[in-house]
């Protein structure tokens, strides 16, 4: 992760255009007014000084984790923080931004001197910093010079900070538990930065989303570098200016429901107050519509958000996470009276959150566009495969992302969830009555293409459905519900975008009540936590969206290609196991109660036991109790590679074949019918003579615990030696007891007193006699309807293990071939699509 | 220290990468096919039917006679004497003559049998104390709460307590050879040594007598309310046979597992010049003191002269079970057979 993020390629033609301006700059000073190129430096060091602050990125390093807070370092260890102190003083001291000037530029251009010489590159823009002060509040307050229209437009394209992902978290881990490997990856990024120095190097973000990490560091990339982080203020490295402290009045963190967050900070070039906010392309575009000033300006500014706009749905079709970036100057006076509204806010008791919704709101307002971002959604490695897989498997799968359309149309692209034959359908409207109407009308059209595949018997393309976010909350509202169900069940696969985390736990909950099956919910971020909450199955990414999917999770998996390892072979396996072990659990019990059963009709119905209380006690208890265990655990009814190669296997235990009815009546009367042979068999052999009723219940007992363990070896799909080892023990265990119970315990556990009675036993051929037939003519029936049923109607999963075993070599060469050729096409395919998307959330609904 | 830094940072939870947390350990695979079991179901039958063969041969050696007294000849007066409670005081003896055509060959086996007498009840099993007959002084005049009613008479305890030994079989019988008309030689019957070793040497024990007589053991107990005799003169004449250790009552104590049972009561003495081989073909009579009522449950009561075989006594199910289990087994495999011919010989077609 750490690399995927970092790896930022500056832009060469940004940056040549940014170092020229920093120069150019340099020459501009005390010209009386601002011109076209340091307007544009303006804007770009504004824009990078934005996607540097505006976040709540925490500054670390390895050797000082966490927080590095220049204020919190008690001794001064170097020149660097002695700087700082100057810089703070300096700051505070002379506030007004006039005479704050040049002191701090001396401070900085003495220190940074002394620092290193690597950065005498930056020097001379240092110096610059008085004259461009005029020159910014002028661009910024009057505006009247003419602007390149394309300015604002500077994207920031991290062509390679995929990061997003949020399911990178194992790289990331991998790297944090091993410093040296951080090193060494920073050393190389450190070659890229000519004027960083290696303590540079040693700087880590952490940061709630990757989204924010990935600007942080794409704004590093052009040298405009987040130091440190405080509570009161942030130490930032401009390019051709230095460290800077500027101070942080406000933080309004994010929310879902204003799409966007700010920061207030006092500049630390001009001293105003300037609100950065970073946000929702949509919402953002909205807040900066008109821009105070001249008509000309006005007329520039609408072209730029023109240009602007371009870009981004650009950036949309090819699958980027887009953000926008905007700015406010505030007056002082303006300031205070909003500072005064915020605090009352923050300090009040009742409606305190919408107290400081609404003071937020008010304050973002009539915002001057900077830029917007683009950032690379990197798709995981194999999640076509995955996909492809899980729909094979007879999975359907939903995606719902908060992602535009177009983003989310491009991501199920890439993840082949979307095919070339597929036909889309949007399902776009403003009101509910459309809505309806037009679910009606892409309902009718899919029945009538149905009808027109059936009588043309070319089934070829099937519907994806594609829902924004609105739309979706007029279909979840209970008159179109039914509607929305039955489309969505007659296509392949649903897309939802722009979806609040709500409606994707009201999607979820909606599938899950309405059509009655079994659903999965995966997500790597904060905002699929209400789904994965509500679906049957939640299984959280770990990455770097954090941890609250996983936490909420049933089960948290690294990538999203181990889904399908957690499905096609985990998820068979437990379905498996755990029919299996309860028919054998219920069998087991069945077959053992009821020995006690049928001694009733001979002891006149009074509830006397053959059998040593004990032993009873113990039989389920200590006896018989490892080996279902064991079996529920180990049991593999079918070789993982097999699974994960035919997953139309997952078939049988999505559908529920195993544990139906059926198998359950069958075990039923399996167990009766062993219990019946169990006990008669015995009587028979004892009826009439002399047997006392404790010698009566040893054999039966002992040929039930025999029957009842055999009967697994029977039941199991594998053995293994802790199958055996269980088994050997559970009848060692068994003869253990009994015979020193019997040995010892003279006058124990009244009225079955078991003394002498099994130690005479086991010297007597009789009992051996009985037991050997008992057990053997209880199996019988098991053994044939196994064989049987494996001979004739033998299940899919054998009949490939028959393949396998059969024609194992000719089948591998084919299997390689297969693979391979497999393998080359869908990763060319990945490439070619779309090297950089990721489906942040799927919605599998089985 | 090693292993503990092993488990610290981020993949300190990942499990470890063995065999049995990975599930790969190596497995074998009981593939149950037709062309597997087949060879062990062949040989399978053909052990069940040796067996079975073998078994029956042996059953068919052996010699049984069953004699239900209960009504038979002049017992049906007693039969109708025992009736009435009240004359439970009188004695009645009566004689029942049989005759055997093929001799017994070797040792000879007297059991006494009853019917529908249920032994197994719960509440009759329960009503017992072992203690009391290990011969624990505290619990032979302070029987168990399990025995009542039948632990304390008129507040004297009983001793043995409880309904088993309350109940036991007390007719005895004495067997007479007849070779000839006026002939008769008594057949002598071993009337020790039929107990469980352990029964006879640990779990029933007399009180420990300190040079006293036995009865003086038992002082402050009374016999049981149907004995007609106390527990120390059960075998007057033998002091080894005598009290909690007679051999009768400890066959009694080991309560039968059904209602219909038969319990040992002597083996034919075969020290005797008469009787060396066994029993001889002629007549014999029994000669029976009829004390037991059985006519409260229905029951029957029967003598049983056997001969036993190393597997028990003369029982012609397990023979058969061994043979009907054998056929089964081959005519599942006869029908395996012809499913492995005509389907998966090859595994060929299983593969569509």
């Amino acid at each position: 992760m750490v690399k995927a993020a970092k790896d930022v390629v500056p832009d060469p033609e940004l940056v040549r255009k940014l170092s020229c301006l920093s120069s150019s700059a340099l020459h501009l000073k005390g010209s009386s007014s601002a011109s076209l190129s340091s307007l544009e430096l303006t804007y770009i060091t504004d824009f990078f000084l934005a996607l540097a602050i505006c976040n709540s990125v925490v500054v670390s390093s390895p050797s000082q984790p966490r927080h590095m807070v220049p204020e919190a370092q008690a001794p001064l260890k170097s020149l660097e923080e002695i700087k700082l102190m100057f810089q703070r003083l300096s700051f505070y001291s002379f506030s007004p931004p006039q005479i704050k000037g040049s002191p701090r530029s001396f401070t900085s251009k003495l220190f940074t001197r002394g620092k290193t010489s690597s950065f005498t590159f930056n020097t001379p823009p240092n110096n610059s910093t008085d004259g461009s002060d005029p020159a910014l509040e002028c661009s910024q307050d009057t505006c009247k010079l003419k602007t390149k229209v394309d300015l604002p437009d500077r994207r920031d394209r991290e062509d390679s900070a995929a990061m997003s992902s949020g399911e990178d978290l194992e790289n990331l881990m991998e790297i944090k538990a091993d410093d040296d490997g951080v090193k060494q990856n920073l050393e190389g990024m450190g070659g890229d930065g000519e004027s960083e120095e290696d303590i540079d190097d040693e700087l880590l973000y952490e940061a709630e989303s990757p989204d924010e990490a990935a600007l942080v560091h794409a704004a590093r990339a052009y040298h405009c570098t987040l130091r440190g982080r405080s509570a009161e203020s942030l130490l930032v490295d401009l390019p051709g200016i230095g460290s800077l402290v500027v101070q942080l009045l406000h933080i309004l963190p994010f929310d879902s429901n204003r799409k966007r967050m700010s920061v207030v900070v006092r500049h630390p070039v001009t001293g105003q107050v300037v609100v950065y906010t970073k946000g929702a392309d949509s919402v953002i575009m909205d807040l900066a519509e008109t821009q105070k000033g001249s008509e000309q300006a006005q007329e520039i500014y609408s072209h730029i958000r023109e240009q602007t706009q371009k870009h981004l749905d650009t950036y949309a079709r090819e699958g980027l996470r887009t953000l926008c970036i905007a700015k406010k100057v505030l007056e002082e006076e303006e300031y205070e009276v909003w500072l005064k509204r915020q605090l009352l806010a923050e300090s009040s008791i009742e409606n305190q959150e919408e107290l400081l919704l609404d003071s937020a709101q008010r304050l973002e307002t009539d915002l001057t566009l900077l830029g917007c971002t683009g950032i690379v959604d990197r798709l995981q490695e194999d999640v076509p495969e995955t996909i492809e897989a899980l729909q094979e498997a007879g999975i359907k799968v939903w995606i719902l992302t908060g992602d535009k359309q177009e983003t989310a149309i491009n991501i199920a692209n890439a993840c082949k969830l979307l095919r070339s034959s597929d036909r889309l359908l949007s399902a776009n409207c403003g009101s509910r009555d459309a809505c309806g109407a037009l679910l009606e009308e892409l309902l009718s059209e899919v029945q009538h293409e149905e009808e027109r595949e059936e009588s043309s018997l070319d089934s070829t393309s099937s519907f994806i459905l594609v829902i924004d976010g609105r739309t979706l909350e007029w279909a979840l509202q209970e008159e179109l519900k039914g509607s929305f169900l039955e489309l969505s069940c007659k296509c392949k696969a649903v897309i939802c975008c722009r979806s609040t985390p709500l409606q994707k736990s009201k999607v979820v909950q909606l599938i899950r009540d309405k059509i009655g099956v079994m659903t999965l919910a995966v997500g790597d971020g904060a905002n699929d936590v209400s789904m994965i909450q509500v679906a049957d199955v939640g299984i959280g990414i770990s990455g770097q969206e954090g941890m609250q999917a996983v936490m909420s999770s049933d089960f948290a998996i690294s990538r999203f290609k181990h889904l399908k390892k957690l499905l096609l072979v985990h998820g068979h396996w437990c379905y498996h196991r755990l029919a299996n072990m309860i028919l054998y659990f219920i069998y087991k019990n069945v077959m053992y109660v009821n020995l006690l059963f049928w001694y009733q009709f001979f002891c006149g119905y009074s509830g006397s036991v053959m059998i040593n209380s004990w032993v009873l006690i113990l039989f389920n208890l200590v006896f018989t109790s490892a080996p279902p265990l064991i079996y529920g655990i180990l049991d593999q009814d079918t070789p993982a590679d097999t699974l994960m190669k035919l997953p139309e296997l997952y078939g049988a235990s999505r559908t529920t074949k195993v544990y139906i009815p059926f198998m359950f009546w069958i075990n039923m009367l399996d167990a009766f019918y062993q219990s019946l042979v169990c006990f008669f068999l015995p009587y028979f052999a004892l009826a009439g003579s002399d047997a006392g009723t404790l010698s009566f219940g040893s054999p039966i007992n002992t040929s039930a615990l025999f029957i009842i363990l055999l009967h697994q070896v029977i039941e199991s799909n594998t053995l293994t030696w802790i199958h055996m080892l269980v088994l050997v023990l559970s009848a060692a265990l068994y003869f253990g007891f009994v015979q020193l119970y019997s040995a010892f315990c003279v006058v124990c556990s009244h009225p079955t007193n078991l003394f002498g009675v099994e130690t005479l036993q086991i010297t007597q051929p009789l009992f051996y006699i009985i037991c050997t037939l008992t057990t053997v003519a209880a199996l019988l029936p098991r053994i044939l309807f196994r064989v049987l049923f494996n001979s004739l109607h033998s299940s899919a999963p054998l009949r490939s293990a028959q393949r396998d075993e059969a024609a194992a070599e000719r089948y591998r060469q084919r299997m390689k071939l297969w693979n391979l050729k497999h393998s080359g096409a869908s990763s060319l395919q990945v490439h070619a699509d779309n090297p950089g998307l990721e489906p942040i959330e799927d919605e599998v609904v089985s | 220290m090693g292993k503990a830094k092993d488990k610290s940072g981020p993949l300190g939870r990942r499990p470890d990468n063995s065999a049995f947390k990975q599930q790969r350990l190596p497995a074998w695979s009981p593939m149950l096919t037709a062309n597997t079991v087949l060879p062990f179901f062949y040989l399978l039958a053909l052990i069940c039917m040796l067996l079975g063969v073998w078994l029956l041969l042996t059953v068919q050696s052996t010699q049984e006679i069953k004699l239900d007294y209960t009504e038979l000849g002049n017992c049906d007066q007693c039969f109708q004497l025992r009736k009435n409670v009240s004359y439970a005081a009188q004695t009645c003896s009566c004689k029942v003559e049989f005759s055997i055509d093929r001799a017994f060959k070797g040792d000879v086996f007297f059991y006494y049998g009853l019917k529908n007498f249920h032994q197994n009840l719960r509440r009759y099993m329960d009503s017992r104390d072992d203690e009391q007959t290990l011969g624990r002084k505290n619990k032979l005049k302070n029987p168990s709460s399990y025995c009542e009613p039948f632990a304390k008479d008129a507040g004297v305890p009983i001793a043995p307590c409880g309904a088993v030994a309350n109940s036991m079989f007390n007719d005895s019988f004495t067997l007479t050879y007849h070779p000839s008309r006026s002939r008769t030689i008594p057949v002598p019957l071993l009337r020790k040594g039929l107990t469980w070793y352990t029964d006879k040497n640990v779990k029933f024990r007399n009180p420990k007598t300190d040079n006293l007589t036995l009865a003086a053991a038992f002082e402050g107990t009374r016999q049981p309310l149907y004995w007609q005799k106390p527990v120390y003169d059960l075998d007057p004449h033998d002091p080894t046979n005598s009290g909690f250790i007679n051999e009768d009552l400890i066959i009694w104590m080991r309560e039968a597992a059904f209602p219909n049972f038969k319990k040992l009561y002597g083996i034919l003495n075969r020290a005797d010049a008469s009787f060396t081989k066994g029993l001889p073909k002629g007549n014999y009579t029994i000669d029976i003191s009829y004390n037991f009522p059985v006519q409260y449950f229905q029951g029957r009561k029967e003598v049983v002269l056997t001969t036993l075989t190393w597997f028990g006594g003369q029982n012609h199910f397990l023979p058969i079970a061994y043979l009907v289990t054998s056929s089964l087994i081959l005519l599942m495999a006869v029908v395996l057979t012809l499913a492995w011919w005509k389907f998966g010989k090859d595994g060929k077609n299983m593969k569509e």
